[in-house]
Protein backbone atom coordinates (compact mmCIF):
# COMPACT_ATOMS: atom_id res chain seq x y z
CA UNK A 1 0.00 0.00 0.00
CA UNK A 2 2.12 3.42 -0.84
CA UNK A 3 1.55 6.27 1.26
CA UNK A 4 -1.24 9.39 0.62
CA UNK A 5 1.19 11.52 0.94
CA UNK A 6 5.03 11.34 0.60
CA UNK A 7 8.07 14.00 1.57
CA UNK A 8 11.63 13.37 0.62
CA UNK A 9 14.20 15.56 2.16
CA UNK A 10 12.00 18.61 1.40
CA UNK A 11 13.47 21.71 1.71
CA UNK A 12 12.24 25.55 1.37
CA UNK A 13 14.02 28.54 1.17
CA UNK A 14 12.01 32.18 1.28
CA UNK A 15 14.17 35.15 0.17
CA UNK A 16 13.36 37.97 2.29
CA UNK A 17 14.33 41.40 2.24
CA UNK A 18 16.19 39.72 5.70
CA UNK A 19 18.42 36.95 3.91
CA UNK A 20 17.18 33.51 3.09
CA UNK A 21 14.30 31.79 5.81
CA UNK A 22 14.68 28.20 5.87
CA UNK A 23 10.65 27.61 6.26
CA UNK A 24 11.78 23.89 5.66
CA UNK A 25 15.06 21.63 5.76
CA UNK A 26 15.18 18.42 4.56
CA UNK A 27 11.66 17.02 5.15
CA UNK A 28 10.39 13.41 5.27
CA UNK A 29 7.41 12.26 6.23
CA UNK A 30 4.46 9.72 5.03
CA UNK A 31 1.12 10.26 5.25
CA UNK A 32 -0.83 6.44 4.80
CA UNK A 33 -4.64 6.13 3.69
CA UNK A 34 -7.10 6.76 6.81
CA UNK A 35 -4.50 8.27 8.93
CA UNK A 36 -5.22 11.69 11.12
CA UNK A 37 -1.56 13.61 11.15
CA UNK A 38 -1.29 16.36 13.54
CA UNK A 39 1.43 19.13 12.67
CA UNK A 40 2.19 21.09 15.94
CA UNK A 41 5.18 23.29 17.12
CA UNK A 42 5.86 26.99 17.80
CA UNK A 43 5.14 29.74 15.07
CA UNK A 44 7.69 29.44 12.61
CA UNK A 45 8.36 26.37 12.70
CA UNK A 46 6.95 25.50 9.07
CA UNK A 47 3.84 23.65 10.07
CA UNK A 48 1.41 25.51 7.98
CA UNK A 49 4.15 25.99 5.08
CA UNK A 50 4.85 22.37 4.85
CA UNK A 51 0.68 21.57 4.56
CA UNK A 52 0.74 24.48 1.62
CA UNK A 53 3.32 22.56 0.17
CA UNK A 54 1.13 19.64 0.09
CA UNK A 55 -2.01 21.78 -1.42
CA UNK A 56 0.51 23.40 -4.09
CA UNK A 57 0.14 26.91 -2.48
CA UNK A 58 3.85 26.85 -2.24
CA UNK A 59 6.83 25.21 -4.42
CA UNK A 60 9.68 23.73 -2.28
CA UNK A 61 12.95 24.40 -3.34
CA UNK A 62 14.22 21.19 -3.25
CA UNK A 63 13.55 17.59 -2.48
CA UNK A 64 10.24 15.63 -3.31
CA UNK A 65 6.60 15.34 -2.47
CA UNK A 66 4.26 13.38 -4.12
CA UNK A 67 0.25 13.51 -3.26
CA UNK A 68 -1.98 10.41 -3.97
CA UNK A 69 1.59 9.07 -6.08
CA UNK A 70 1.61 12.34 -7.96
CA UNK A 71 2.92 16.11 -7.57
CA UNK A 72 0.94 18.49 -6.23
CA UNK A 73 -0.25 20.36 -8.66
CA UNK A 74 -1.49 17.31 -10.45
CA UNK A 75 -3.09 16.68 -7.36
CA UNK A 76 -4.70 20.18 -6.93
CA UNK A 77 -6.05 19.66 -10.44
CA UNK A 78 -7.41 16.37 -9.87
CA UNK A 79 -9.32 18.05 -6.97
CA UNK A 80 -7.80 15.28 -4.69
CA UNK A 81 -7.60 17.37 -1.50
CA UNK A 82 -10.12 19.38 0.49
CA UNK A 83 -8.54 22.59 2.19
CA UNK A 84 -10.11 24.25 5.87
CA UNK A 85 -7.75 27.91 6.28
CA UNK A 86 -7.93 29.14 9.23
CA UNK A 87 -10.48 31.80 9.06
CA UNK A 88 -13.83 30.15 7.48
CA UNK A 89 -13.70 32.67 4.65
CA UNK A 90 -17.75 32.25 3.42
CA UNK A 91 -18.53 34.37 1.18
CA UNK A 92 -21.29 37.13 2.96
CA UNK A 93 -23.42 37.05 -0.37
CA UNK A 94 -24.21 33.53 -0.58
CA UNK A 95 -26.32 31.00 1.97
CA UNK A 96 -24.50 28.56 3.61
CA UNK A 97 -25.86 26.22 0.87
CA UNK A 98 -24.71 28.41 -1.72
CA UNK A 99 -21.27 28.53 0.09
CA UNK A 100 -20.78 24.46 0.25
CA UNK A 101 -22.07 24.56 -3.31
CA UNK A 102 -19.69 26.98 -4.67
CA UNK A 103 -16.61 24.16 -5.30
CA UNK A 104 -19.15 22.17 -6.95
CA UNK A 105 -20.11 24.83 -8.76
CA UNK A 106 -16.50 25.31 -9.90
CA UNK A 107 -16.15 22.19 -10.92
CA UNK A 108 -18.83 21.49 -12.79
CA UNK A 109 -21.29 19.25 -11.38
CA UNK A 110 -25.05 18.70 -12.34
CA UNK A 111 -27.21 20.72 -10.15
CA UNK A 112 -29.39 18.12 -8.95
CA UNK A 113 -26.06 16.34 -7.90
CA UNK A 114 -24.77 19.46 -6.14
CA UNK A 115 -28.05 19.63 -3.91
CA UNK A 116 -27.84 16.03 -2.51
CA UNK A 117 -23.85 16.61 -1.54
CA UNK A 118 -24.89 20.06 0.09
CA UNK A 119 -27.19 18.18 1.89
CA UNK A 120 -25.21 15.44 2.47
CA UNK A 121 -21.49 17.67 4.19
CA UNK A 122 -24.58 19.52 6.09
CA UNK A 123 -25.66 16.68 8.00
CA UNK A 124 -22.24 15.72 8.44
CA UNK A 125 -21.38 18.60 10.05
CA UNK A 126 -24.56 18.64 11.97
CA UNK A 127 -25.75 21.54 10.06
CA UNK A 128 -29.04 20.57 8.17
CA UNK A 129 -31.49 23.28 8.56
CA UNK A 130 -29.53 26.30 8.09
CA UNK A 131 -28.97 26.02 4.25
CA UNK A 132 -30.64 29.37 3.88
CA UNK A 133 -28.69 31.04 6.35
CA UNK A 134 -26.17 33.64 5.52
CA UNK A 135 -22.87 33.65 7.20
CA UNK A 136 -23.62 36.85 9.76
CA UNK A 137 -26.73 34.13 10.88
CA UNK A 138 -23.91 31.96 12.24
CA UNK A 139 -21.75 31.59 15.30
CA UNK A 140 -18.21 31.68 14.65
CA UNK A 141 -17.78 27.87 15.58
CA UNK A 142 -21.08 26.90 12.59
CA UNK A 143 -19.59 29.06 10.14
CA UNK A 144 -16.02 26.89 10.82
CA UNK A 145 -18.36 23.78 10.57
CA UNK A 146 -19.60 25.67 7.29
CA UNK A 147 -16.53 25.51 5.82
CA UNK A 148 -15.59 21.94 6.82
CA UNK A 149 -18.53 21.20 4.79
CA UNK A 150 -17.33 22.99 2.06
CA UNK A 151 -14.07 21.06 1.49
CA UNK A 152 -15.87 18.33 1.96
CA UNK A 153 -18.56 18.98 -0.40
CA UNK A 154 -16.60 17.33 -3.55
CA UNK A 155 -15.77 14.40 -1.12
CA UNK A 156 -11.88 14.39 -1.93
CA UNK A 157 -9.92 11.27 0.10
CA UNK A 158 -7.79 14.37 1.40
CA UNK A 159 -8.54 16.86 4.13
CA UNK A 160 -5.62 19.39 4.69
CA UNK A 161 -6.79 21.38 8.38
CA UNK A 162 -4.86 25.04 8.90
CA UNK A 163 -5.33 25.37 12.70
CA UNK A 164 -9.16 25.33 12.10
CA UNK A 165 -10.02 25.99 15.08
CA UNK A 166 -7.32 28.40 16.52
CA UNK A 167 -9.70 31.02 16.78
CA UNK A 168 -12.50 29.59 18.53
CA UNK A 169 -12.98 29.74 22.32
CA UNK A 170 -11.95 26.37 24.18
CA UNK A 171 -15.53 24.80 24.95
CA UNK A 172 -16.39 25.62 21.25
CA UNK A 173 -12.94 23.80 19.95
CA UNK A 174 -14.00 20.93 22.00
CA UNK A 175 -17.38 20.08 20.54
CA UNK A 176 -15.87 20.56 17.21
CA UNK A 177 -12.88 18.24 18.00
CA UNK A 178 -15.30 15.88 19.00
CA UNK A 179 -17.40 16.10 15.77
CA UNK A 180 -14.04 15.97 13.55
CA UNK A 181 -13.47 12.48 15.20
CA UNK A 182 -16.74 11.28 13.78
CA UNK A 183 -16.59 12.89 10.79
CA UNK A 184 -13.00 11.08 10.07
CA UNK A 185 -14.26 7.98 11.34
CA UNK A 186 -17.43 8.02 9.07
CA UNK A 187 -15.66 9.38 6.21
CA UNK A 188 -12.56 7.42 6.56
CA UNK A 189 -10.77 10.12 5.15
CA UNK A 190 -6.68 11.18 5.73
CA UNK A 191 -6.69 14.30 7.40
CA UNK A 192 -3.39 16.40 7.73
CA UNK A 193 -4.38 18.95 10.47
CA UNK A 194 -2.16 21.96 11.65
CA UNK A 195 -2.29 23.20 15.55
CA UNK A 196 -0.31 24.40 18.22
CA UNK A 197 -2.39 22.73 21.09
CA UNK A 198 -1.01 20.32 22.37
CA UNK A 199 -4.15 18.53 24.04
CA UNK A 200 -6.01 19.13 20.34
CA UNK A 201 -3.29 17.41 18.92
CA UNK A 202 -3.10 14.29 20.94
CA UNK A 203 -6.60 13.95 21.17
CA UNK A 204 -6.95 13.99 17.44
CA UNK A 205 -4.11 12.15 15.92
CA UNK A 206 -2.66 8.93 14.80
CA UNK A 207 0.15 10.38 14.59
CA UNK A 208 1.42 13.65 15.85
CA UNK A 209 4.28 15.25 14.02
CA UNK A 210 6.60 17.78 16.33
CA UNK A 211 8.06 20.58 14.29
CA UNK A 212 11.07 22.90 15.92
CA UNK A 213 11.66 26.37 14.04
CA UNK A 214 15.35 28.32 12.16
CA UNK A 215 15.43 25.63 9.77
CA UNK A 216 11.52 24.45 9.80
CA UNK A 217 12.19 20.98 10.86
CA UNK A 218 10.67 17.66 11.76
CA UNK A 219 11.99 16.69 15.73
CA UNK A 220 9.44 14.29 16.38
CA UNK A 221 7.03 11.54 14.99
CA UNK A 222 5.00 10.34 17.69
CA UNK A 223 2.46 7.18 16.64
CA UNK A 224 -0.15 7.67 19.09
CA UNK A 225 -1.23 4.44 21.13
CA UNK A 226 -5.18 5.53 22.03
CA UNK A 227 -7.50 3.95 20.35
CA UNK A 228 -9.73 5.05 17.59
CA UNK A 229 -12.84 5.54 19.65
CA UNK A 230 -11.95 8.30 21.60
CA UNK A 231 -14.45 9.94 24.21
CA UNK A 232 -13.54 13.41 25.45
CA UNK A 233 -12.34 12.23 29.10
CA UNK A 234 -9.65 9.95 27.28
CA UNK A 235 -7.92 13.29 27.85
CA UNK A 236 -7.76 12.16 31.78
CA UNK A 237 -6.02 8.73 30.81
CA UNK A 238 -2.43 8.12 31.63
CA UNK A 239 -1.94 6.92 28.12
CA UNK A 240 -3.07 10.36 27.02
CA UNK A 241 -0.75 12.23 29.08
CA UNK A 242 2.33 9.88 28.58
CA UNK A 243 1.79 11.42 24.69
CA UNK A 244 1.35 14.93 25.59
CA UNK A 245 4.09 14.64 27.47
CA UNK A 246 6.07 13.19 24.41
CA UNK A 247 4.96 15.83 22.96
CA UNK A 248 6.25 18.31 25.36
CA UNK A 249 9.37 17.41 25.41
CA UNK A 250 9.77 17.22 21.70
CA UNK A 251 8.70 20.99 21.68
CA UNK A 252 11.66 21.54 24.68
CA UNK A 253 13.85 19.68 22.90
CA UNK A 254 13.69 21.91 19.67
CA UNK A 255 13.73 24.84 21.27
CA UNK A 256 17.36 24.23 23.74
CA UNK A 257 18.66 23.26 19.86
CA UNK A 258 18.73 26.72 19.35
CA UNK B 1 -35.89 59.83 11.04
CA UNK B 2 -37.44 62.86 12.61
CA UNK B 3 -34.23 63.15 14.99
CA UNK B 4 -32.26 63.67 11.57
CA UNK B 5 -34.76 66.58 10.42
CA UNK B 6 -33.91 68.84 13.53
CA UNK B 7 -30.31 69.37 12.84
CA UNK B 8 -30.67 69.95 9.19
CA UNK B 9 -33.62 72.31 9.79
CA UNK B 10 -31.29 74.32 11.86
CA UNK B 11 -28.34 74.31 9.22
CA UNK B 12 -30.79 75.64 6.73
CA UNK B 13 -32.34 78.32 8.70
CA UNK B 14 -28.72 79.41 9.30
CA UNK B 15 -27.95 79.14 6.18
CA UNK B 16 -31.03 81.26 5.08
CA UNK B 17 -30.28 83.94 7.50
CA UNK B 18 -26.58 84.24 6.24
CA UNK B 19 -28.01 84.63 2.64
CA UNK B 20 -30.34 87.41 3.42
CA UNK B 21 -27.81 89.33 5.44
CA UNK B 22 -25.55 88.96 2.98
CA UNK B 23 -28.04 89.88 0.01
CA UNK B 24 -28.29 93.25 2.15
CA UNK B 25 -24.63 94.08 2.27
CA UNK B 26 -23.85 93.08 -1.45
CA UNK B 27 -26.44 94.91 -3.11
CA UNK B 28 -26.36 97.93 -0.68
CA UNK B 29 -23.83 99.61 -2.98
CA UNK B 30 -26.54 99.95 -5.86
CA UNK B 31 -29.46 100.97 -3.64
CA UNK B 32 -27.34 104.13 -1.83
CA UNK B 33 -26.72 104.72 -6.01
CA UNK B 34 -30.23 104.52 -6.81
CA UNK B 35 -31.24 106.71 -4.35
CA UNK B 36 -28.73 109.35 -4.36
CA UNK B 37 -29.52 109.75 -7.59
CA UNK B 38 -32.99 110.53 -6.85
CA UNK B 39 -32.43 112.23 -4.09
CA UNK B 40 -34.21 110.59 -1.64
CA UNK B 41 -33.27 109.34 2.05
CA UNK B 42 -32.39 105.75 2.72
CA UNK B 43 -33.78 104.43 5.70
CA UNK B 44 -32.97 100.84 6.80
CA UNK B 45 -36.18 99.24 6.15
CA UNK B 46 -36.38 100.85 2.74
CA UNK B 47 -32.96 98.99 2.03
CA UNK B 48 -33.54 95.68 2.94
CA UNK B 49 -36.70 96.21 0.74
CA UNK B 50 -34.69 97.42 -1.92
CA UNK B 51 -31.45 95.14 -1.70
CA UNK B 52 -34.54 91.98 -1.44
CA UNK B 53 -35.76 93.02 -4.64
CA UNK B 54 -33.43 93.86 -7.17
CA UNK B 55 -34.06 93.14 -10.53
CA UNK B 56 -30.28 92.21 -11.35
CA UNK B 57 -28.96 91.97 -8.16
CA UNK B 58 -24.98 91.00 -6.87
CA UNK B 59 -26.70 88.27 -4.75
CA UNK B 60 -30.02 87.62 -5.43
CA UNK B 61 -32.53 86.70 -2.31
CA UNK B 62 -33.80 83.40 -1.46
CA UNK B 63 -37.09 84.53 -2.21
CA UNK B 64 -36.09 85.62 -5.54
CA UNK B 65 -34.55 82.94 -6.44
CA UNK B 66 -37.24 80.65 -5.53
CA UNK B 67 -40.03 82.65 -7.52
CA UNK B 68 -37.70 82.40 -10.49
CA UNK B 69 -37.56 78.34 -9.84
CA UNK B 70 -41.74 78.53 -9.66
CA UNK B 71 -41.64 80.28 -12.95
CA UNK B 72 -39.42 78.67 -14.66
CA UNK B 73 -40.82 75.09 -13.72
CA UNK B 74 -44.38 74.77 -12.69
CA UNK B 75 -46.25 77.80 -14.71
CA UNK B 76 -43.89 77.03 -17.91
CA UNK B 77 -45.17 74.85 -20.49
CA UNK B 78 -42.36 71.92 -20.21
CA UNK B 79 -41.51 72.08 -24.46
CA UNK B 80 -40.92 76.01 -23.55
CA UNK B 81 -37.03 77.39 -24.30
CA UNK B 82 -37.33 79.21 -21.29
CA UNK B 83 -38.88 76.11 -19.32
CA UNK B 84 -36.05 75.18 -16.34
CA UNK B 85 -37.41 71.34 -17.08
CA UNK B 86 -36.59 71.50 -20.52
CA UNK B 87 -33.25 72.73 -19.91
CA UNK B 88 -32.75 70.50 -17.12
CA UNK B 89 -33.63 67.57 -19.07
CA UNK B 90 -31.26 68.47 -21.84
CA UNK B 91 -28.91 68.31 -19.41
CA UNK B 92 -29.80 65.06 -17.57
CA UNK B 93 -29.63 63.44 -21.09
CA UNK B 94 -26.33 64.04 -21.30
CA UNK B 95 -25.30 63.52 -18.11
CA UNK B 96 -27.08 60.19 -18.12
CA UNK B 97 -25.34 59.06 -21.77
CA UNK B 98 -22.38 60.30 -20.07
CA UNK B 99 -22.65 58.24 -17.00
CA UNK B 100 -23.79 54.68 -18.57
CA UNK B 101 -20.14 55.25 -21.02
CA UNK B 102 -17.83 56.28 -18.23
CA UNK B 103 -19.33 53.40 -15.89
CA UNK B 104 -18.62 50.68 -18.89
CA UNK B 105 -15.11 52.23 -19.55
CA UNK B 106 -14.42 52.67 -16.53
CA UNK B 107 -15.23 48.87 -15.34
CA UNK B 108 -13.80 47.60 -18.67
CA UNK B 109 -10.32 49.75 -18.15
CA UNK B 110 -10.03 48.08 -14.02
CA UNK B 111 -10.67 44.51 -15.40
CA UNK B 112 -8.14 44.54 -18.19
CA UNK B 113 -5.80 46.10 -14.76
CA UNK B 114 -6.34 43.50 -12.58
CA UNK B 115 -6.15 40.47 -15.03
CA UNK B 116 -3.68 42.36 -16.87
CA UNK B 117 -0.17 43.24 -15.72
CA UNK B 118 1.05 45.33 -18.61
CA UNK B 119 -1.94 46.93 -18.34
CA UNK B 120 -1.62 47.90 -14.81
CA UNK B 121 2.07 49.02 -15.70
CA UNK B 122 0.55 50.89 -18.76
CA UNK B 123 -2.66 52.21 -18.57
CA UNK B 124 -3.04 53.43 -14.82
CA UNK B 125 -0.40 56.40 -15.42
CA UNK B 126 -2.52 57.86 -18.55
CA UNK B 127 -5.55 57.37 -16.26
CA UNK B 128 -4.25 59.51 -13.87
CA UNK B 129 -2.53 61.79 -16.02
CA UNK B 130 -6.01 61.94 -18.01
CA UNK B 131 -7.57 64.14 -15.35
CA UNK B 132 -4.66 66.39 -14.56
CA UNK B 133 -6.11 68.33 -17.28
CA UNK B 134 -8.32 70.76 -16.88
CA UNK B 135 -11.50 69.82 -18.08
CA UNK B 136 -12.56 73.56 -19.27
CA UNK B 137 -9.34 73.37 -21.76
CA UNK B 138 -10.21 70.08 -23.32
CA UNK B 139 -14.07 70.27 -23.66
CA UNK B 140 -14.31 72.96 -26.59
CA UNK B 141 -11.80 70.54 -28.00
CA UNK B 142 -13.81 67.72 -27.77
CA UNK B 143 -16.69 69.84 -28.81
CA UNK B 144 -15.14 71.14 -32.03
CA UNK B 145 -13.63 67.68 -33.07
CA UNK B 146 -16.33 65.90 -32.80
CA UNK B 147 -18.10 68.82 -34.88
CA UNK B 148 -16.11 68.68 -37.70
CA UNK B 149 -16.33 65.26 -37.76
CA UNK B 150 -19.82 65.89 -37.83
CA UNK B 151 -21.16 64.66 -34.23
CA UNK B 152 -22.83 67.06 -32.75
CA UNK B 153 -25.56 67.35 -30.14
CA UNK B 154 -25.90 64.78 -27.12
CA UNK B 155 -22.86 62.55 -27.77
CA UNK B 156 -19.81 65.31 -27.48
CA UNK B 157 -21.51 66.41 -24.44
CA UNK B 158 -21.46 62.98 -23.19
CA UNK B 159 -18.13 62.42 -24.03
CA UNK B 160 -17.07 64.58 -22.11
CA UNK B 161 -19.67 63.40 -19.03
CA UNK B 162 -17.83 60.03 -19.38
CA UNK B 163 -14.39 61.74 -19.61
CA UNK B 164 -14.65 62.96 -15.62
CA UNK B 165 -17.35 60.02 -14.59
CA UNK B 166 -14.79 56.90 -16.00
CA UNK B 167 -12.01 58.16 -13.36
CA UNK B 168 -13.31 57.23 -10.25
CA UNK B 169 -15.17 54.21 -11.71
CA UNK B 170 -12.19 52.81 -12.76
CA UNK B 171 -9.87 53.76 -9.19
CA UNK B 172 -12.93 52.03 -7.43
CA UNK B 173 -13.17 49.10 -9.23
CA UNK B 174 -9.60 47.90 -9.61
CA UNK B 175 -9.29 48.47 -5.77
CA UNK B 176 -12.81 46.63 -5.65
CA UNK B 177 -11.80 43.67 -7.95
CA UNK B 178 -8.49 43.55 -5.46
CA UNK B 179 -10.25 43.24 -2.61
CA UNK B 180 -10.56 39.71 -1.63
CA UNK B 181 -7.52 38.78 0.46
CA UNK B 182 -4.76 36.16 -0.21
CA UNK B 183 -6.64 33.42 1.65
CA UNK B 184 -9.62 33.81 -0.88
CA UNK B 185 -7.48 33.34 -3.78
CA UNK B 186 -5.59 30.25 -1.95
CA UNK B 187 -8.98 28.99 -1.73
CA UNK B 188 -9.92 29.17 -5.01
CA UNK B 189 -6.88 28.09 -6.27
CA UNK B 190 -7.37 24.74 -4.20
CA UNK B 191 -11.07 24.38 -5.87
CA UNK B 192 -8.50 24.43 -9.34
CA UNK B 193 -10.87 27.74 -10.30
CA UNK B 194 -10.04 29.49 -13.49
CA UNK B 195 -9.62 33.41 -13.85
CA UNK B 196 -12.95 33.83 -15.24
CA UNK B 197 -14.32 32.05 -12.22
CA UNK B 198 -12.58 33.61 -9.96
CA UNK B 199 -13.52 36.78 -11.05
CA UNK B 200 -17.17 35.80 -11.69
CA UNK B 201 -18.15 34.33 -8.43
CA UNK B 202 -15.44 35.95 -6.18
CA UNK B 203 -14.07 39.85 -7.62
CA UNK B 204 -17.07 40.88 -9.00
CA UNK B 205 -19.34 40.13 -6.03
CA UNK B 206 -16.83 41.38 -3.41
CA UNK B 207 -15.87 45.23 -5.45
CA UNK B 208 -19.81 45.99 -5.22
CA UNK B 209 -19.72 48.33 -2.52
CA UNK B 210 -16.46 49.76 -3.74
CA UNK B 211 -18.76 50.02 -7.16
CA UNK B 212 -21.66 51.95 -5.78
CA UNK B 213 -19.22 54.09 -4.09
CA UNK B 214 -17.79 54.92 -7.40
CA UNK B 215 -20.96 55.29 -9.52
CA UNK B 216 -22.17 57.68 -6.69
CA UNK B 217 -18.85 60.37 -7.47
CA UNK B 218 -19.16 59.19 -11.31
CA UNK B 219 -22.46 60.55 -11.00
CA UNK B 220 -21.78 63.96 -9.74
CA UNK B 221 -18.45 64.35 -11.91
CA UNK B 222 -20.93 63.15 -15.02
CA UNK B 223 -23.27 66.03 -14.27
CA UNK B 224 -20.39 68.60 -13.51
CA UNK B 225 -19.15 67.75 -17.19
CA UNK B 226 -22.16 67.71 -19.39
CA UNK B 227 -22.70 71.63 -18.01
CA UNK B 228 -19.01 72.38 -18.89
CA UNK B 229 -19.57 70.54 -22.04
CA UNK B 230 -22.76 72.88 -22.97
CA UNK B 231 -20.84 76.17 -22.03
CA UNK B 232 -18.72 76.88 -25.41
CA UNK B 233 -21.30 75.50 -28.16
CA UNK B 234 -22.84 78.83 -27.90
CA UNK B 235 -25.30 78.23 -24.98
CA UNK B 236 -28.26 76.90 -27.20
CA UNK B 237 -29.90 74.91 -24.52
CA UNK B 238 -29.23 72.73 -20.97
CA UNK B 239 -28.04 74.26 -17.34
CA UNK B 240 -24.88 74.95 -19.08
CA UNK B 241 -26.54 77.27 -21.47
CA UNK B 242 -28.60 78.82 -18.87
CA UNK B 243 -25.93 80.02 -16.46
CA UNK B 244 -23.70 81.26 -19.57
CA UNK B 245 -26.54 83.29 -20.92
CA UNK B 246 -27.51 84.22 -16.98
CA UNK B 247 -23.58 85.62 -17.27
CA UNK B 248 -23.52 87.28 -20.33
CA UNK B 249 -26.96 89.28 -19.72
CA UNK B 250 -26.33 90.21 -16.00
CA UNK B 251 -29.45 87.51 -15.19
CA UNK B 252 -27.81 86.81 -11.68
CA UNK B 253 -31.61 85.59 -10.42
CA UNK B 254 -31.42 82.78 -13.80
CA UNK B 255 -28.03 82.01 -12.75
CA UNK B 256 -28.55 80.92 -9.17
CA UNK B 257 -31.94 79.49 -10.22
CA UNK B 258 -29.88 77.06 -12.52
CA UNK B 259 -27.45 76.51 -10.17
CA UNK B 260 -29.97 75.37 -7.47
CA UNK B 261 -31.61 72.96 -10.33
CA UNK B 262 -27.87 71.46 -10.85
CA UNK B 263 -27.63 70.57 -7.36
CA UNK B 264 -31.33 69.67 -6.79
CA UNK B 265 -30.32 66.98 -9.81
CA UNK B 266 -27.30 65.76 -8.88
CA UNK B 267 -28.92 65.39 -4.85
CA UNK B 268 -31.27 63.12 -6.70
CA UNK B 269 -29.16 61.42 -9.07
CA UNK B 270 -27.01 60.84 -6.03
CA UNK B 271 -29.74 59.52 -3.82
CA UNK B 272 -30.57 56.73 -6.19
CA UNK B 273 -27.60 55.60 -6.44
CA UNK B 274 -27.90 55.11 -2.91
CA UNK B 275 -31.18 53.38 -2.09
CA UNK B 276 -29.55 51.04 -4.83
CA UNK B 277 -26.36 50.77 -3.00
CA UNK B 278 -27.87 50.19 0.13
CA UNK B 279 -30.99 47.83 -1.15
CA UNK B 280 -28.32 45.54 -3.76
CA UNK B 281 -25.57 45.61 -0.45
CA UNK B 282 -28.40 44.32 1.94
CA UNK B 283 -29.30 41.49 -0.14
CA UNK B 284 -25.50 40.43 -0.85
CA UNK B 285 -25.38 40.64 3.07
CA UNK B 286 -22.29 42.99 2.75
CA UNK B 287 -24.06 46.23 4.79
Amino acid sequence: MHSVISAQNLDLTFQTNDGPVHALKDVSLDIEPGDFVSFIGPSGCGKTTFLRVMADLEQPTGGSVTVNGVSPEQARKNRAYGYVFQAAGLYPWRTIAGNIQLPLEIMGIPKAEQESRVAQVLDLVELTGFEKKFPWQLSGGMQQRASIARALSFDADILLMDEPFGALDEIVRDHLNEQLLKLWARTQKTIAFVTHSIPEAVYLSTKIVVMSPRPGRITDIIDSPLPKERPLDIRDSPEFLEVAQRVREGLRAGHLDE
Amino acid sequence: MSRSVVPVLTVLGCLLALWYGAAVWLNAPWAYDKATRSGAEMNFPALVEDTWSQEKPKLPAPHQVGAELWKTTVLKKVTSKRSLIYHSWVTLSATLLGFVLGTGLGVALAVGIVFNRTMDMSVMPWVIASQTIPILAIAPMIIVVLNAVGISGLLPKAMISMYLSFFPVVVGMVKGLRSPDQMQLDQMRTWHASAAQTFWKLRLPASMPYFFTSLKIGMAASLVGAIVGELPTGAVAGLGARLLAGSYYGQTIQIWSALIMAAALAATLVGIIGVLQRVTLKRMGMS
